[in-house]
């Protein structure tokens, strides 16, 4: 789960990180008040988006215009920033051509900026430990960063017996560059955003630019956050802090009946059971000349309701033009499956060519089914079959 | 012979009275795996299926004796039931609990480091030595005994492969689903080194999926090795969108190794024979057994 920047940044100062005075606001009369408030010389006014790239980012209705991140010295500014921003479409590099509306913006104190460092906290798949990532390079993309000048990344490893020691920070510190009273103060960042990382099971915490101010203060400029789905349950009060605006809403209602759901732009949707079996049939959709619709896995234990609600998914998504149910039965009893593929077919009201390989457990007693069913389904014999018979039946159905 | 698991495997699972650990061990028990016993706390000194339940895993390894223990405890207590299997010295753990926080598996993993214990999983299908021992979900009849190991990081695409395999007259040695979380127990190369040493597996497919670079690291264990049995190899996920996570927690592209056509160029290089599409994996071993 993905929060906004203001949400992290009053997550991360709850654990002790410093951050600049801010806030939040959805209309411009707020974003007016905000600024009164915080009675800074610069105020910066901060569209608020799940995406990264905003301030070289520009607006849907003004390509050549400025971006997402605007800095202000006077309340006219303020209020200038806010009525270009709200209720506008944002378009990053992260975002994709459709852009994000905007429905709140961030409205902070402006800071002196000495140097821009890079922080970030993850869990590194390979060591199966928590790493810090650091660099003197921070504002960058830390893709570019990794890719052009590798040296100028340094990480730092958190062995879990013994949690972060401060002396790793330090360490940190010292080759990031920093000096005097910055040491303590990078140590003093890292605990925080470790306690938070650890405290609120995140999946990431980034901090770019970190800033190290003219008075040798330390301040997270920008904040990005996420968190583990798998460890939600632990953490009932971060559900308050999902924005569903920033979600897809077929993802959002797969997501209700437990099916994992990703759209994507073909015209053959996919029903599967399991997410490898559902890529590589992706996949070979492509290998015969078209683009699949989505990704969704229904599950090792789909029940009827969850094989319907998949269906109403697939059906409703007026780019679809054509069906492929691939179910490789191993707890899941292909009888199952294909009753509730009849159920779900006359409920929804199937008017796209729809193509069903069955296989494992109860395979002929599923097929049986299908064929007595009197709907028009395609049977297929096995994955490669499957693929070109929907690809073929999509394309006449076209012509 | 085989790799991990045999016919005298002693098998205890853990959440054995719920209903997938019901299910699951009568199913392991019709197969002929050689079950012993469960454990849900609580429910000690009972019987369960016709075999004993106990409280906890130490009880069970003193009683049973069991080499290997299959975990189908919900997510929210399934890494402590790791951790339980891997302080009572129990050899071979396998977790199937999908959904286990990251952070967890980051202590289990650590744990695993100063133990003796391997952890096949979480989130996969198990462990199968066809006619042997079925440790796990796979529905058993697809499989049939041979010479073809089998490692893959998916439950449904381990199936493909097997009825892939079947269906061109080869049968398995072992199938191990190694499972589609970032932080887990064995890898590839853990595996891919067993099948390498073990002289009834005569030739490996292994199926890997985008995110991490775990089949690059296979990858360059089966060149470094020099063996002669044939690998075939499949990537799941050439047509996955950067940054969007396909289903497994750990399918996502983060980095440029991530990708699909990254791991397929280094299978290659390695001297993998890559099949064209996930519907050719039997085909593609078939013509390079001859």
């Amino acid at each position: 789960m993905n929060i906004h920047e203001y949400q992290a940044k009053a997550l991360l100062r709850s654990y002790g990180m410093p951050v600049p005075e801010g806030r939040a606001a959805t209309t411009t009369d707020e974003a007016i008040a905000a600024a009164r408030a915080l009675d800074a010389a610069v105020t910066v006014v901060k569209a608020q988006i799940h995406a990264g790239g905003r301030g070289a980012g520009h607006f849907a209705d003004r390509p050549e215009g400025k971006g997402g991140v605007r800095l202000a010295r006077s309340i006219e500014d303020v209020a200038d920033a806010a009525e270009a921003m709200l209720g506008s479409v944002l378009v990053t590099r992260q975002t994709g051509p459709a852009g994000r509306l905007v429905r709140t913006l961030y409205v902070e104190s402006g800071c002196d900026i000495a140097r821009e460092l890079y922080f970030s906290m993850l869990v590194d798949r390979s060591t199966g430990r928590l790493v810090i990532v650091a660099s003197p390079d921070g504002g960058m993309e830390i893709e570019e960063v990794a890719a052009n000048t590798p040296e100028r990344i340094f990480k730092e490893s958190i062995d879990p017996a013994k949690g972060l020691c401060d002396y790793q920070s330090r360490d940190l510190a010292v080759r990031l560059g920093l000096k005097g009273r910055e040491i303590r103060a990078f140590q003093n960042v890292v605990r925080a955003a470790y306690t938070a990382f650890t405290g609120l099971d995140a999946a990431i915490v980034e901090i770019n630019p970190l800033v190290v101010t003219g008075a040798g203060d330390l301040l997270a400029l920008d904040a990005k956050m996420s968190f583990d789905d798998n460890a939600l349950f632990r953490h009932p009060a971060l559900a308050e802090l999902r924005d569903e605006n920033e979600e897809d809403p077929r993802e959002r209602e797969a997501a209700e009946y437990g099916l994992a759901y990703v759209g994507l732009d073909g015209n053959i949707g996919c029903m599967v059971n399991g997410a490898g079996l559902a890529m590589a049939t992706m996949d070979i959709i492509k290998m015969e000349g078209e683009e699949p619709a989505n990704f969704l896995d229904v599950g090792g234990g789909a029940s009827k309701e969850r094989v319907a609600a998949a269906f109403r998914i697939l059906i409703a998504d007026p780019k679809v033009r054509g069906i492929l149910v691939n179910i490789f039965g191993g707890i899941m009893r292909c009888d199952v499956i294909a009753e509730a593929i009849i159920a779900a077919s006359h409920e929804t009201g199937l008017n796209v060519p729809l193509v069903v390989r069955l296989a494992g457990t109860n395979v002929e007693r599923g097929k049986a089914l299908l064929a007595e069913s009197g709907l028009t389904i395609i049977p297929a014999d096995d994955l490669g079959d499957a693929a070109r018979k929907i690809v073929s039946a999509v394309r006449n159905a076209g012509a | 012979m085989s790799i991990l698991v045999n016919s005298s495997t002693k098998v205890i699972t853990q959440g054995f009275t719920g209903a997938q650990g019901t299910f699951h061990t009568e199913q392991a028990i019709a197969y002929g795996t050689r079950m012993v016993g469960g454990v849900t706390p609580g429910k000690g000194d009972s019987l369960h299926l016709g075999l004993p339940v106990f409280d906890t895993v130490r009880q069970a390894r003193e009683a049973t004796g069991a080499d290997a223990s299959v975990i189908y405890v919900p997510p929210a207590g399934a890494a402590d039931a790791i951790l339980e299997a891997i302080a009572a010295g129990i050899p071979l753990i396998v977790c199937i609990t999908e959904g286990i926080p990251v952070q967890d598996m980051v202590r289990v993993r650590a744990a695993l480091e100063c133990s003796e214990s391997l952890l096949i999983g979480p989130n996969c299908p198990g462990i199968i030595t066809p006619d042997e021992c079925k440790i796990g979900i796979m529905p058993g009849p697809i499989h049939r005994r041979g010479h073809v190991g089998i490692v893959s990081r998916s439950g449904t695409l381990t199936y493909e492969a097997v009825a892939q395999t079947s269906a061109i007259g080869q049968g398995q040695s072992t199938c191990v689903g190694i499972g589609g979380d970032p932080v887990k127990g064995m890898d590839f190369t853990d595996v891919l080194e067993r099948m390498i040493a073990d002289p009834d597996t005569h030739s490996i497919v292994m199926i890997g999926e985008i995110g991490g670079t775990s089949e690059i690291e296979g990858a360059e264990l089966i060149r470094a090795s020099g063996t002669r049995k044939p690998v075939v190899g499949f990537i799941a996920g050439a047509t996955a969108p950067p940054g969007r996570r396909m289903g497994h927690a750990g399918a996502v592209i983060t980095g440029g190794h991530e990708t699909a056509s990254a791991k397929i160029e280094a299978l290659r290089e390695a001297g993998i024979h890559v099949a064209p599409s996930p519907a050719e994996l039997g085909t593609t071993l078939a013509r390079v057994l001859g």
